[in-house]
């Protein structure tokens, strides 16, 4: 046979196994500058009374601030009600914090407070304490580009893992939990 | 009810693919062997038809989903809302990964049905064997949405409302984007068809190149309008002036565009010269792989990490066996039969043929280039290395240096007879545009005192190209040199093909011209504006008058009012817009743009400036000649539209010839 005929079928082959690598390299497992590092500092305050949309209620959720951090593994979750795969990932949550008493701090980011509270509301509240991140400062400092977003956070308040996108049941029970269970050992 | 249907009709629509992908071939492989596949084989006709009617059901259901604003269903929950306009719920269909998938398969579907109902006189061995690989394909894109990217997954307890359309996809302009895309993509699956039949059959002539060139120019001519619009959309609506930024989505489109525009021209030389056959297959082979690669590559995270729902593992795996299935598929045949394929033609170096195998080699080398660039930050991190992105100077210094001998040979080939040209001969006819390429570059020299020299070799040869395109075409109709009357008389007479190759040609000038201001003359001036501060650009004086809040159906924005003078006398007033989309939470620029021949002037607003002083951050931009980028691709379009016209190239024609040799 012709070898320059089968030139296009070898350098697709080459092309193929890149992709194939390209593939198992994670993507979801992005590279975090911050990763076995302290959290960074911060202080958010409760999600607001008012808003300015005129619906006013109670202050919620307590605030969450670095301090809360220290002494004990922690998820930190970062979340919005306008966000559809946050819808995704709450059963999840509320999983970890009812049935496995996982501590879990909630960001969040860039939201209406009268939308946070009805959300929090209608689909159950799995946080120890919530912080309103209004204009969003917090998350970047956290590095965060998206929501939303999950960082496992260990007893001295180091971020040791950083999960990008929803949890889905196979991350709790393949990374998330496993993790947990060996930091808090 | 209905997203039950429409998973339904896409089931049904599968199974037909698969007999459309199997027994016609099957059949049209006894009938090679002296046995009766005739059953089989009548079989593919209406398979496709079938599966068009479920495809365009299900294509139907997911809008009707989409329309009445059901979100219940995950897809439409996540990318509607209520107070979406109606035309945005519409466009909002295929605004998002499964949505675009079935949007892919229903033009497919609809190809495949062109080729039942009007590929009659094509041999019925032969139709059987294009309609089978449209089957496979169908069914390999069938299996990925059914099993991976099911549009019409129910979400359970459903939403009150959904979480609207990305903001920056409510545009008319991307609106229309991606099917006029997925048109020049699917239509490429043609060409791939015919050319896979034509190997397992052994055999490409004229009649092959003469079926194959009509799908391919309809398939260039989509191509070629969603790529604009695509350009057009990111130069007004990202606020930056620029209209090109290389990124892989963008390459993604320009890689098949180029192996195609390289096809179109190659399939000319098996038709008039009975050359370049392998080629020519190989290139239709690699114009849909392409296609395929560049759909893929956005989707499937391999490249970008892109967040949340298109990164799914399950996806990714699925991609690429459907790759290597198909392109690597393809390939192997290739590598087994087109050794086969013996030309005829033999030409010299100095002729059309040569011209034309030489622009061939130049496109997809270019395109080698731009995929290189795409891909390498991959390559790099599959070996372990740092992750690292190409960008622009990588293709601004091999991309552009290909694209240079590309213009001005293409000027050249037109002259140069068929097997052996005069290239002597053809210097003296032209010149005429020589002289004015370099008065052109002149001229730009002189009112661009200081500016770039690349700009002006640019600009010159954008010139070049367009005088000698006009040149052709009244060499061709003997203007000047004949009696008044035999040039009317050629005027009618010339072939519709040709003047769309004139205009095709002259397009492509018209948009190198206008890349060339738009990205070399361009002037930008970044201030922060009181109201009454005036900027000088462009020969204009834009004074900033105030801001004020405007409220949209679904969006609030902040408005500024700046008014354009010329010479003292006011010319308008430009309104740029700072959006903000409540329920996405996500901020746009609307850039306030007045366009005229000259130069578009551009005006964005900024963000306020937090000291609370009034004062506005402003971005102003003169974008000289970028309105001849967007004519010439609409010029490009018509050539090849009016190529499409001729009659020689209708779908229909080869049958005289078929009639004549059988």
């Amino acid at each position: 046979m012709n070898l320059k005929f089968l030139l296009p079928a070898a350098i697709f082959a080459a092309i193929a196994v890149a992709f194939a690598v390209g593939l198992t390299l994670d993507s979801q497992r992005l590279p975090s500058a911050l990763i076995d590092k302290p959290a960074p500092r911060f202080d958010l305050p409760p999600i607001a009374a008012v808003d300015g949309t005129g619906d006013n209620g109670e202050p919620y959720g307590g605030g969450f601030s670095s301090d809360d951090l220290e002494g004990r593994v922690s998820l930190v979750n970062v979340f919005a009600s306008w966000c559809v795969p946050c819808r995704v990932e709450h059963p999840q949550l509320m999983s970890l914090a009812d049935d496995h008493g996982v501590t879990i701090f909630g960001i969040n980011q860039k939201d209406k407070a009268k939308d946070a509270r009805d959300w929090l509301g209608r689909h159950g509240d799995p946080y120890r304490a919530i912080g309103a991140d209004v204009t969003g400062r917090t998350s970047i400092d956290w590095g965060v580009y998206g929501v939303p977003e999950t960082f496992v956070v260990d007893a001295k308040g180091r971020i040791r893992y950083r999960h990008v996108g929803p949890i889905m049941e196979r991350d709790l029970t393949g990374t998330i939990l496993p993790l947990i269970a060996e930091l808090g050992s | 009810m209905i997203a039950e249907l429409g998973h339904f009709a896409l089931i049904l629509a599968l199974v037909l693919a698969l007999v459309q992908g199997s027994l016609p071939l099957a059949g049209a492989h006894r009938q090679e062997q002296g046995r009766d596949g005739g059953g089989w084989i009548a079989l593919a006709g209406p398979a496709a038809l079938g599966q068009f009617v479920f495809v365009i059901l299900a294509f139907a259901a997911l809008t009707a989903l989409f329309v009445q604003a059901d979100f219940s269903v995950m897809v439409v929950a996540a990318n509607a809302n209520s107070k979406l306009p109606l035309i945005y719920k519409i466009s909002a269909v295929w605004g998002h990964h499964e949505g675009s998938m079935l949007l892919w398969v229903t033009i497919l579907a609809l190809f495949g049905l062109c080729v039942a109902l009007f590929g009659s006189n094509l041999p019925a061995t032969f139709r059987a064997r294009v309609l089978g690989v449209q089957g496979l394909i169908s069914a390999g894109f069938l299996f990925f949405i059914l099993l991976t990217s099911n549009p019409f997954a129910r979400l359970f307890p459903a939403p009150a409302d959904g979480s609207d359309l990305n903001p920056l996809l409510q545009d008319p302009g991307l609106a229309f984007h991606p099917p006029f895309l997925y048109v020049g993509y699917v239509g490429f699956s043609m060409a791939f068809s015919f050319a896979i039949a034509a190997l397992m059959e052994g055999r490409v002539d004229a009649a092959w190149a003469r079926w194959v060139r009509p799908w391919t120019l309809a398939a260039w001519c989509a191509l070629t309008m969603g790529i604009a619009m695509g350009s057009w959309w990111a130069y007004y609506e990202l606020g930056w002036g620029g209209f090109w930024f290389w990124d892989p989505v963008e390459n993604a489109s320009l890689i098949p565009w180029l192996v195609g525009t390289a096809l179109l021209h190659s399939a000319i030389v098996v038709e008039k010269r009975d050359a370049l056959k392998s080629w020519t297959v190989l290139l239709a082979i690699l114009a849909f792989s392409f296609s395929i690669i560049g759909t893929f590559l956005v989707r499937s995270g391999v490249l970008t990490s892109v967040h949340a729902f298109a990164t799914d593992p399950a996806r990714g795996v699925f991609i690429l066996v459907l790759l290597v299935a198909v392109i690597g598929g393809s390939l192997v045949l290739y590598a087994l039969r087109a050794p086969k394929l013996t030309g005829g033609g033999l030409f010299s170096p100095v002729s059309r043929e040569g011209t034309l195998l030489l622009n061939n080699l130049l496109m997809t080398a270019a395109a080698g280039t731009v995929l290189l660039g795409t891909l390498y930050p991959l390559f790099l991190d599959a070996v372990g290395g740092p992750k690292v992105s190409v960008g622009p100077p990588f293709f601004n210094a091999t991309f552009l240096p290909l694209m240079a001998p590309t213009v001005v040979v293409m000027a050249l080939g037109p002259f140069l007879s068929w097997k052996r040209g005069d290239l002597a001969g053809a210097f003296s006819r032209l010149y005429v545009a020589l002289g004015l390429a370099l008065l052109v570059a002149l001229a730009a020299w002189y009112f661009h005192r200081g500016g770039p020299v690349l700009a002006l070799v640019a600009l010159g040869a954008a010139a070049w190209l367009f005088f000698s395109t006009l040149a052709e075409l009244a060499d061709r109709l003997r203007l000047f040199r004949a009696p008044w009357r035999e040039s009317l008389e050629r005027i009618r007479s010339l072939p519709r093909a040709a003047y769309g190759m004139t205009l095709a040609h002259a397009g492509l000038a018209l948009v190198i011209a206008g890349a060339t201001g738009a990205s070399l003359w361009r002037e930008e001036h970044i201030q922060s504006s009181l109201p009454g501060d005036a900027v000088e650009v462009g020969g204009y004086e834009v004074t900033m008058e105030g801001v004020r809040q405007v409220e949209g159906p679904n969006y609030t924005a902040d408005q500024g009012q700046f008014t354009v003078r010329r010479e003292g006398r006011e010319v308008m007033v430009l309104e740029p817009e700072k959006r903000v989309y409540p329920v996405a939470a996500m901020p746009t620029t609307e850039a306030a743009i007045h366009t005229t021949g000259r130069g578009d002037l551009y005006v964005v607003l900024g963000d306020a400036a937090e000291d609370d002083s009034g004062a506005w951050v402003t971005r102003l931009f003169f974008t000289p000649l970028v309105v001849w980028m967007w004519i010439g691709s609409l010029v490009m379009v018509a050539g090849g539209l009016l190529s499409l016209s001729d009659r020689r190239l209708r779908v229909g024609a080869p049958r005289r010839r078929k009639k004549a040799t059988v």
